[in-house]
């Protein structure tokens, strides 16, 4: 028996029983583990959040509305000569398309037996969009044989009629609005009841259209976005795989442990970190001021995401060449081989899926990025298709992120919907390259 | 003949001399390669080398020298007006010549010419004037010239590489060491691009910012409180508004991640099975996949009305729907798996014995954590904070989608601010003249932003690399 339990008698204890220091520290305990949980939790319903507010906001985008018309396409306005030559065919302007559809607009409602006293004409042409009659003169002049016939002709809505359809405009909102009118809105309620007037999917139409105008957000599309990324991606794989195996190459198999090598090691750790919008500024000082290149063309947002992509590739292929054993090396050493013979002919093939899929994640990123390229110009307004490369990497195109906020911009709401469908799609090319990324790791990594 | 004519003539003359190169090493050596130094294709690759190499170099060499050379030529032609640029003129001049290639049958008339012009997709902005006409007929001749004397050298430079090196080939010849050493080379060319970013980054921000200081006082761009650039001229561009802007986005980014982002990665590393662990982590790391872009849309479309509607207007706060408070939430959730990655290694880098020791005393999982792996893992942990504070100062589409564009200095958190990287987007978005101190200061700005970051990334590798070597 010691002293300090001869002076202080304690009371009598059970172990059933938690005394309160213990119920204490257990608590204590809990609780720390639920702050664990509550911000994981937090950081999943961040995530959720983010994810089911953009899937919202965007998938109607998705869908259209049409006004569906049979439109007979009258051989004496559109071709007069009757020769069916494409030259004589343009002579008729989009004014001429327009007060033809105009025409059998009203006859088809007159036909349907629609009301439409409450609505001048001019109104009932303004529940399509202004690009419909376009629209029909290029399905003409590409087609000449369907002058004569009479077609169904798939007008888009205008973005309120179409917002309507959709739930983003009332007849309140209606109202307020000097676009459209609460009368225009029940015509084209009355419209879809006899199904003159029909929402659909519009998938490859939102894809493929190029950009529209502030007043046309009902027929902007992704085309020209999809295809200026496209391009920068191919300069970027061109470019970046070749360069990033080379310099790790170099690193990790050849450079001789020194301080010249340390400094570049050193420099791609920090240049992983530069803020992408110094990649931004390099590119508008280097390659747009100093060498000329054209401005918002994709040959120079390749380039800057070029340079912004090489330190991910050269850190994975590095990665991905230090997994290869040395006995590999070894091996091939110990047979004849030169050292350039067995990192080329041995560790690089066996290093191949970690390259690769460092590379894919890499393209991801540089899908995704969007500040470098504000900077280079690719926000101007582009509506024509560039052509194929390689003269198309010259001419202006714009990219998915930067057409997204491009689309933010603009002050018809119509176009808040455009853009989250925009990033719908960028989530989607980014799912499916990650997706590729883990099958390939999954198919083809060894352990060794 | 045009440069890619040229180059093609080029290589394939190198695909000859591989397969000339290849057969007479095999030849010389009696068809048995054995009696060659190296393998057959070395040769053949050596005579590729020397064939494409030089003329190649040639090519683009001329490539970059001959417009600066017709150009001086040129120049002298033309007679300059009273505020003309001579860079406006020489691209007309560059357009009227590249027009006359196009024509067939270019008339004498000054004004049919230019019909002529623009039908062949020349559109000419100005009225064709005679100067210029003499100018591009010159220029058009001097280029088709020096084309000529060109692709003349550059065929002989690889013809006499192409003999030169097939006449050198013998069987003792070291030509695997010869190409190795080239190959060795391009290796070093391709590690040293990564230096040559960095020079161009550093040169470029340098330069542009001293033009900048030339036209605007250095003194009043670093401690003028006030932002307020006009393009007319007589702007007040302090860089303290957009510094108070960015670090108070910043600041509340990483109150949002820090401790977050810490809790997850404690949870995960020291509580959480393997299977939570194997689903959670790569679904928060989701957060850190997700391009700004659609944490800038989501700025802007929910989380700012959001903000707005239930917080700042009840309270009367403001009526804003871009605040710091917007932009500073949604970066925190994007940066919540920064904290946490790195976080996670750290704690996983503690040595269990130590944690066994503290079991050992009686104190529980939380109480070992709090008071021994905490205190071991924090020069990381700090590490990691600073890596995301490095994020967070360097982000630019949220911000620029959710804090606002008015630069001021204010304590409301739901107020509309700007950052450094919003100013930066709009002085060079648009209108990009690079004459006037309004559009100079963005690289003023970016020379800043890019000292600040680089500033915080190396005191947070020094802190995680000395860390990381104490328990290794």
């Amino acid at each position: 028996m010691t002293d300090a339990t001869l002076h202080s008698p304690q009371p009598p204890r059970s172990l059933l029983v938690a005394d309160a220091r213990t119920r204490r520290r257990k608590a204590a305990e809990t609780r720390f583990r639920a702050y664990g949980l509550i911000a994981i939790s937090l950081g999943l319903a961040a995530l959720v959040f983010l994810l089911t507010s953009v899937l919202g906001n965007g998938l109607g985008a998705f869908r259209q509305t049409f006004v569906e018309i049979p439109v007979t396409l009258d051989e004496a306005t559109l071709d007069k000569a009757g020769t069916r030559d494409p030259k004589a065919m343009a002579k008729v302007t989009t004014v001429g398309y327009g007060k033809l559809i105009a025409s059998a607009l009203e006859a088809e409602l007159a036909a349907k037996g629609l009301d439409t006293a409450a609505v001048d004409s001019k109104a009932i042409m303004g529940l399509m969009s202004k690009e419909a009659p376009a629209d029909l003169r290029n399905q003409v002049l590409a087609d000449p044989s369907l002058i004569g016939q009479t077609i169904t002709f798939d007008a888009a809505a205008t973005s309120r009629v179409d917002g309507f359809f959709k739930g983003r405009v009332t007849l309140e909102s209606a109202a307020r609005d000097s676009n459209i009118s609460p009368e225009q809105l029940q015509l084209a309620q009355a419209m879809a009841d006899v199904g003159l007037i029909e929402t659909k999917l519009n998938l490859w139409g939102f894809l493929s259209a190029p950009d529209a105008s502030e007043l046309r957000p009902e027929v902007a599309g992704l085309g020209v976005a999809i295809l200026g990324s496209a391009y920068m991606m191919l300069i970027v794989l061109c470019l970046s795989l070749p360069i990033g195996v080379a310099a790790s190459i170099y690193l990790e198999e050849m450079a001789p442990k020194n301080k010249w090598t340390d400094l570049i090691e050193v420099n791609i750790a920090n240049l992983a970190a530069v803020p992408s919008i110094v990649y931004g500024i390099l590119a508008l000082a280097l390659f747009i001021n100093f060498m000329g290149l054209p401005q918002s063309a994709p040959v120079v947002g390749g380039l800057v995401l070029t340079l912004m992509t090489l330190p991910t590739i050269i850190i994975a292929t590095r990665a991905a060449l230090k997994a290869v054993p040395p006995s590999i090396r070894d091996a091939a050493l110990g047979v004849g081989a030169s050292k350039m013979q067995s990192i080329f002919h041995h560790v690089l093939p066996l290093a191949m899926p970690g390259i690769l899929t460092g590379t894919i994640l890499g393209l991801a990123r540089a899908l995704g990025e969007s500040a470098p390229l504000l900077l280079i110009g690719m926000v101007a307004f582009v509506k024509d298709f560039p052509s194929a490369p390689p003269e198309g990497l010259m001419e202006p195109a714009t990219a998915l992120p930067v057409q997204v906020y491009q689309w933010t911009q603009r002050s018809d709401p119509a176009f808040v919907e455009r853009a989250s469908g925009a990033i719908i799609v960028l989530l989607v090319f980014l799912l499916i390259m990650n997706a590729v990324a883990i099958v390939l790791r999954r198919r083809f990594e060894r352990r060794w | 003949m045009s440069l890619g004519l040229l180059s093609l003539i080029v290589l394939g003359l190198a695909v000859l001399g591989f397969l000339a190169g290849r057969q007479r090493a095999l030849r010389l050596a009696q068809g048995d390669a054995r009696r060659l130094h190296s393998l057959p294709s070395y040769y053949g690759w050596q005579v590729f080398l020397f064939t494409a190499v030089p003329a190649l170099a040639l090519m683009l060499g001329w490539a970059f020298l001959q417009p600066m050379l017709v150009d001086a030529r040129v120049a002298s032609h033309l007679t300059l007006a009273e505020g003309a640029s001579l860079e406006l003129m020489m691209n007309d001049v560059r357009r009227v010549a590249e027009g006359l290639t196009l024509l067939p049958a270019p008339s004498s008339d000054l004004a049919t010419l230019k019909t002529q012009l623009s039908d062949a997709g020349v559109a000419l902005g100005a009225e064709l004037r005679p100067d210029v006409l003499t100018a591009a007929r010159e220029y058009h001749s001097e280029s088709a010239s020096l084309r000529m004397i060109l692709s003349g050298l550059v065929i002989l430079v690889a013809l006499a590489g192409l003999g030169l090196s097939l006449a050198r080939i013998n069987p003792e010849q070291r030509a695997r060491n010869l190409v190795e050493h080239f190959v060795l080379v391009l290796l070093i060319g391709c590690a040293l691009v990564a230096v040559a970013t960095t020079f161009g980054i550093i040169a470029s921000l340098v330069t542009e910012s001293w033009h900048f200081f030339q036209l605007y006082p250095a003194r009043d761009f670093l401690f003028s409180t006030e932002w307020n650039p006009k393009f007319g001229g007589g702007s007040s561009l302090g860089l303290w508004p957009l510094v108070w802007g960015t670090l108070y986005v910043s600041l509340i980014s990483l109150a949002v991640a820090a401790p977050l982002g810490l809790l997850a990665a404690i949870y995960l590393s020291e509580y959480a099975g393997p299977k939570t662990r194997a689903t959670v982590k790569p679904l928060l790391e989701i957060l850190a996949g997700i391009p700004s872009i659609v944490y800038g849309l989501f700025a802007l479309i929910t989380v700012g009305p959001l903000l707005r509607d239930y917080f700042a207007m009840p309270m009367g706060w403001g009526d804003s729907s871009s605040s710091v408070m917007t932009a500073g939430l949604v970066m925190g959730i994007m940066l919540i798996p920064y904290v946490s990655s790195l976080s996670d290694d750290i704690i996983n880098a503690v040595p269990q014995a130590m944690r066994d020791g503290s079991y050992g005393l009686g104190a529980t999982q939380s109480e070992t954590i709090k008071r021994v792996v905490l205190p071991a893992a924090l020069p990381g942990i700090v590490g990691a904070v600073l890596l995301a504070a490095s994020r967070a100062i360097g982000e630019t589409m949220i911000v620029v989608m959710g804090a606002g564009a008015a630069a001021k200095l204010s304590l409301n958190p739901f107020e509309a601010m700007t950052t450094v990287t919003v100013k930066i987007v709009s002085q060079l978005t648009g209108d990009t003249e690079f004459a006037s101190p309004e559009t100079l200061v963005a690289f003023a700005l970016g020379l800043t932003l890019f000292c600040f970051t680089l500033a915080l990334n190396v005191v947070a590798l020094v802190i995680v690399r000395k860390y990381r070597e104490q328990y290794e």
